[in-house]
């Protein structure tokens, strides 16, 4: 073997080592995910139908959308208060307007997706320009979104177009609607922002915003648009959310509750909340870790009333995994920030 | 003398900003509802403010180290059903007089737990109090998933959160009183309120100047964790009774009365004049808006908005307002 | 300086205030194509600022820039970039999460359809890291991982991808190591041969002296002359710099050596292949100096003196006794009396936000209170008497600490420290990006402190600091003491042999020799 390609062979080698050290997080949550169904599916008296793996991944699809919305803006160092807000606030609009014709299904479609836009640009501007801290920004909108939910659906109900629903749930060929709405939004959405310049601009700012600003990254533009992503994929989710219950209902539990759900998914995702590292597709994972708690403990007979507890558990677990590295620490210092 | 001197001019400016909304605020009140300003109203105002003044004592000390406690909720709940519970579970006689100190004990060892996830574990204080929320939350289900608790609370507990010992002076008010000044004298008069300004600023300087960081952290979650379950005690002995999720609504109001009080949500900076402000303009802003009964506008001119879309929508936009006007945080430069 | 034609960039009546802070005063500034240009002068004398100015970072109050004969104005880095003025930062602008690829062409990326186009990057990296020497440095590294001084081989390699016309380097070469200095010197030769036009800003005069066309100076924000290099004596540059008469003299060191028995004894200290087994002795009233090249193991020594390192081998005694340091807190103790001035004074030594005052009693605060309670009269007597020891300045002082020069800055890291009254002082290279005036006033204290009874433990890169203010000077070279130098034997020809691990040297060679056959 020449000497020039011993190093290519070497360099080669080289690179898939610095890939998987990157992916490292999903691949974990991959893993947990994986066991975790897996003692599902087995515990499962039934066995794993295509029934039940469609109405396990419309369940879970539901908060994987919302925490991919979460894992952008998160990456730039930031967070987003409002996206179960927006989520809740799509679902509304959507009861009231994804209905009717095919032209007038479409429309609300592309409605409700716009809405999902206008909020996320709301958000982004006033981080931006308003130079406030994205997290109580973000507090204080996700409050006035739910408002305006509030102000469509007063009263759960409403009604969505049956064909859009029923193709939005069912499977085709054993593989469930919401399985190939995730697959589309991670290649046509996360994979190009990813590649894009501005999107390789969001984790340039989590990792260094003086150091971005410095190198010329477009802060600004990186910024506002990671909150737009945020808000488009969390009316997504409403969308979604409309085609399972056929209805909107403006219920502010249900909004926080899936926004501090999609922080755990992301974490367990293997994202970073200081930013600068992480990835969409891990919180996929992380969401369904999460959504899959519930199902083990009906599958094992336990009160599923204490999801919480369980869900939380599996929450600390994750976070003092993370913990491990500090075995490994030499120099007390490296504790600190 | 400059003491705290911590960017005096700025939360000064927050500060004097939140006091002038609350005499534009009570102003507003008193010009729909005749007797806002009566001292009985106010009084009534300052005595639901004490429940968030309480609870917000204990987030204004984990947000001033630069964490957030996200585990309030459920601590505000834990702290009002294990004071419930009390005389169920040591016997009547012990239960009664243990209830307060019982109830405010679990939410310490709650906020303990979250002080060692936080200080020794090193996690992300966001999530790990997160997940300590829900790990409560499940507790707390437990607990009454079984059987029939007891949930009244006691005489004590009914007299301290209704009650007068000094006549004019609701009780509440005078807890409130107690823990703020214990807050202050701490943050102003001691070592560790200079610890904990100086880890909100930057806390491996801190380590290398020779200071335990970890147990200051310990203690900042664990009185947070008091502070909320006080808050829920309070709550409990107001109502007569716990109840699930009665801490829910509790946890977005502190953190913005904490903020809007001029309280740096990244830590380092803030006072507790300031917070005393936000909690009190938290709760006026709240008051108002349930008096005003804006549906009524909306349905003349034709639309059915509910009373709860308006107080949402003001309650977002004076948060917004709020800060703009504190002024901006300095923009990533050289 | 050409006279004809005219320069390629010219900048004229450059002012920058920054609330009541006079950064710039009407400046000045020229530099052309093929030359390279010092920018000289003390902290606070306005080089970093003038050149943000130039890249962008920061817009001017007023004044022009001029390049190529066209009035430019920078809204931000971006726009300098675009138009060929590129700098590396002594701060790097790295992004430490991202891969190496990433970072160097983190703003104009080769794209296809749109998007980036990972393959083609990872070439443009290969090709600019072969363009500084640094192949060894794989692309897709994430460049957290890389130690300082690659990370600032990439930094350049970034810099140079960007086909600068002007490229600046503040303080760029700090962490290098020697032999990267070298490839570094030679590519930067190598461009100026090309036509770059290159500005250079160092504190170390002897890289100045080998790089330099020409020279400016700048003090106190204001523009004070341009010379070529070579025309001004080293002591003229200084007095230039800082205004007044000055003196390259040290303190005297005292008659008496140091005798008595050591305060702090330190026996086969090692730990985590950094450090392989140290012995040292401090006296009270001794200034110990530690020498040897960049990471031989000088930080952690002192870092685990202080108690931050874990799973240390080996015994420290302080005063006879053997004790476990398991924590700067219990290096600072009452009966141990250590201090640290660390090495990176914004993250580790001061809160930056925080006023000086509050800097400055933070360590020793529990010395001034009962229970946990402050008595604020005895604080304040105690912070008046170092603000006056030091001469800190005292504008600004109630404002935060951030707003200070870097010397005055320091002056309050050791302050804070001095009023723990500490009997063994550690310090971590704390002359480094310190101006000549606070450095004099630095060196001074320690043989100060010194006379007074501190035992002084003092790692420096610079060597005419280690001759000049220590007793005797230990050469680490991979993790272990290999040498003492002291009296006669202390100078500079046998500190640099020393530190390459080469015997005493022959009377034939010279430091310079040695350097360049070493590597």
């Amino acid at each position: 073997m020449s000497v020039a390609s011993a190093v290519n062979g070497r360099r080669s080698r080289e690179a898939w080592g610095h890939w998987l050290a990157a992916q490292r997080g999903i691949l974990i949550a991959i893993a947990i995910f994986a066991a975790m169904f897996a003692t599902y599916g087995w515990k499962q008296e039934v066995g794993l139908t295509a029934s039940i793996i469609n109405t396990a991944s419309n369940k879970g699809a539901l908060l994987a959308l919302v925490a991919m919305a979460q894992t952008i803006p998160v990456l730039t160092g930031g967070l987003d208060l409002s996206v179960g807000m927006i989520f809740v606030l799509s679902n509304c609009l959507a009861a009231t307007i994804v209905n009717g014709s095919f032209l007038m299904t479409a429309l609300g479609v592309i409605g409700v997706l716009l809405v999902g836009i206008i909020c996320g640009t709301i958000n982004g501007l006033i981080v931006v320009y308003g130079r406030l801290q994205p997290i109580i920004v973000t507090l204080a909108t996700g409050a006035v979104y739910f408002g305006f939910a509030l102000a469509l659906r007063p009263e759960p109900g409403g009604s969505v177009n049956f064909e859009f629903a029923d193709i939005m749930t069912r499977s085709f060929f054993k593989v469930p609607s919401s399985v190939i709405l995730m697959l589309a939004v991670v290649f046509l959405i996360w994979i190009p922002y990813r590649r894009s310049v501005l999107g390789r601009g969001a984790y340039a700012i989590g990792s260094s915003e003086q150091a971005a600003y410095m190198s010329g990254v477009p802060i600004a533009r990186a910024k506002v648009l990671a909150y737009v992503l945020a808000g488009l994929l969390s009316s997504i989710a409403g969308l979604l959310l409309t085609a399972i219950t056929y209805s909107g209902a403006a219920k502010a539990a249900l909004g926080a509750d899936y926004t501090l759900n999609s922080i755990g998914a992301v974490v367990i995702g293997g994202t970073s909340l200081f930013g600068g590292s992480g990835s969409a597709i891990g919180s996929i994972f992380g969401a369904f870790v999460m959504r899959t708690v519930g199902d083990l403990l009906i599958v094992f007979d336990i009160n599923p009333v204490l999801q919480p507890l369980f869900v939380g558990i599996v929450l600390l677990i994750a976070v003092s995994l993370g913990s491990l590295r500090l075995l490994r620490i030499k120099n007390r210092l490296d504790l600190y920030r | 003398m400059a003491t705290m001197t911590m960017a005096l001019q700025r939360f000064d400016k927050a500060t004097v900003i939140a006091f002038g909304l609350i005499v534009v605020l009570l102003l507003v009140g008193a010009s729909i509802k005749p007797d806002f300003l009566s001292p009985s109203y106010l009084v009534q105002q300052l005595q639901l403010a004490s429940f968030l003044g309480v609870i917000a004592t204990g987030v204004m000390l984990v947000i001033l180290l630069g964490h957030i406690d996200l585990s309030i909720p459920w601590t505000i709940g834990v702290g009002g059903m294990m004071a419930t519970a009390a005389a169920g579970f040591f016997g009547p006689t012990v239960g009664v007089v243990l209830a307060v100190p019982f109830g405010i004990a679990c939410g310490t060892v709650i906020g303990l737990a979250n002080g060692v996830g936080v200080a020794y574990l090193r996690a992300p204080s966001m999530i790990f109090t997160l997940g300590m929320n829900a790990v409560a939350q499940g507790l707390m289900v437990a607990h009454t998933g079984g059987f029939a608790p007891q949930d009244r609370g006691t005489v004590f507990m009914r007299q301290l959160a209704a009650g007068r010992l000094i006549p004019g002076v609701p009780n509440p008010l005078l807890v409130w009183l107690a823990v703020g000044a214990a807050a202050v004298f701490m943050l102003t008069r001691t070592t560790l309120g200079r610890q904990i300004y100086a880890i909100g600023n930057k806390e491996r300087a801190v380590f290398l100047s020779g200071v335990d960081t970890r147990r200051v952290l310990l203690i900042c979650f664990a009185i947070s964790g008091a502070c909320a379950a006080a808050g829920g005690v309070l709550l409990a002995g107001w109502a007569n009774r716990s109840y699930q999720a009665m801490g829910d609504p509790y946890l977005l109001p502190t953190i913005a009365a904490v903020v809007l009080g001029g309280t740096n949500i990244l830590g380092g900076r803030g006072s507790y004049l300031g917070t005393v402000a936000g909690v009190i303009l938290i709760t006026l802003l709240q008051s108002i808006l349930s008096v005003l009964q804006p549906q009524f506008w909306f349905a003349d001119m034709g639309l059915n908005v509910p009373a709860e879309t308006f107080r949402q929508v003001v309650f977002g936009v004076v948060i917004i307002a709020m800060l703009l006007l504190y002024g901006r945080q300095r923009a990533v430069q050289g | 300086m050409e006279g004809n034609a005219a320069p390629l960039l010219r900048m004229e009546g450059i002012s920058k205030h920054y609330g009541g802070v006079r950064a710039l005063e009407d400046v000045r500034f020229e530099c052309d194509k093929g030359r390279i240009h010092a920018l000289l002068g003390e902290n606070g004398a306005g080089k970093s600022t003038l050149i943000k100015v130039l890249t962008g970072v920061v817009q001017p109050d007023s004044g022009s820039i001029i390049l190529d004969g066209q009035s430019v104005s920078f809204a931000g880095p971006a726009e300098a970039t675009e138009a060929g003025i590129v700098c590396i930062f002594q701060e790097l602008s790295l992004l430490p999460d991202l891969t190496v690829a990433d970072n160097i062409a983190i703003t104009s990326p080769p794209k296809r359809f749109g998007l980036i186009d990972k393959r083609a990057q990872r070439r443009l990296a290969e090709q600019a890291l072969a363009r500084v020497g640094a192949e060894d440095i794989h692309p897709f590294a994430p460049v957290g991982d890389l130690p300082l001084s690659r990370r600032q081989m990439v930094e350049i390699a970034k810099a140079l991808a960007r086909k600068p016309r002007i490229l600046v380097l503040d303080e760029a070469t700090s962490a290098l190591t020697a032999a990267d200095v070298t490839k570094v010197f030679a590519m930067l030769k190598q461009l100026r041969a090309e036509g770059l036009a290159i500005v250079y800003i160092s504190h170390r005069m002897h890289e100045i002296a080998q790089l330099a066309d020409d020279c400016t100076v700048y003090r106190n924000g204001r523009y004070v002359a341009t010379f070529a290099a070579g025309t001004k004596s080293d002591d003229a540059i200084v007095e230039m710099m800082i205004g007044r008469e000055y003196s390259s003299v040290f303190p005297p060191l005292s008659e008496k050596k140091p005798d008595g028995p050591p305060v702090l004894k330190v026996k086969d200290l090692s730990w985590a292949g950094q450090l392989k087994g140290v012995d040292l002795e401090v006296r009270p009233g001794e200034v110990v100096g530690l020498g040897g090249l960049d990471g031989q193991g000088q930080r952690q020594l002192l870092l685990g003196l202080f108690g931050t390192l874990i799973g240390a081998t080996g015994t420290i005694e302080v005063n006879g006794k053997v004790v476990k340091l398991a924590s700067p807190q219990r290096a600072k103790s009452a009966d141990i009396g250590m201090a640290l001035i660390p090495e990176d004074r914004k993250n580790e030594g001061l809160m930056l936000p925080m006023s000086v005052r509050e800097n400055l009693s933070f360590a020793a605060v529990d010395g001034f209170s009962r229970f946990g309670v402050v008595d604020r009269k005895q604080e304040e007597s105690a912070i008046n008497e170092v603000i006056n020891l030091l001469k800190i300045r005292s504008d600004g002082i109630d404002g935060p600490v951030a707003s200070l020069s870097g010397g005055n800055q320091q002056k309050v890291v050791i302050g804070k420290w001095l009023m723990t009254k500490p009997r063994i002082i550690l310090l971590n290279d704390p002359t480094r990006g310190i101006d000549v005036g606070t450095k004099q006033e630095l060196y001074q204290l320690l043989r100060r402190l010194a006379e007074n009874g501190a035992a002084i433990l003092f790692y420096s890169t610079d060597y005419d600091e280690l001759i000049g203010c220590c007793n005797r000077v230990l050469v680490l070279y991979n993790g272990t003491v290999t040498r003492t130098l002291e009296g006669g034997e202390l100078n500079e020809r046998n500190l640099v042999a020393s530190a390459l691990n080469l015997p005493p040297s022959t009377a034939s060679t010279g430091p310079a020799e040695l350097a360049a056959g070493a590597v």
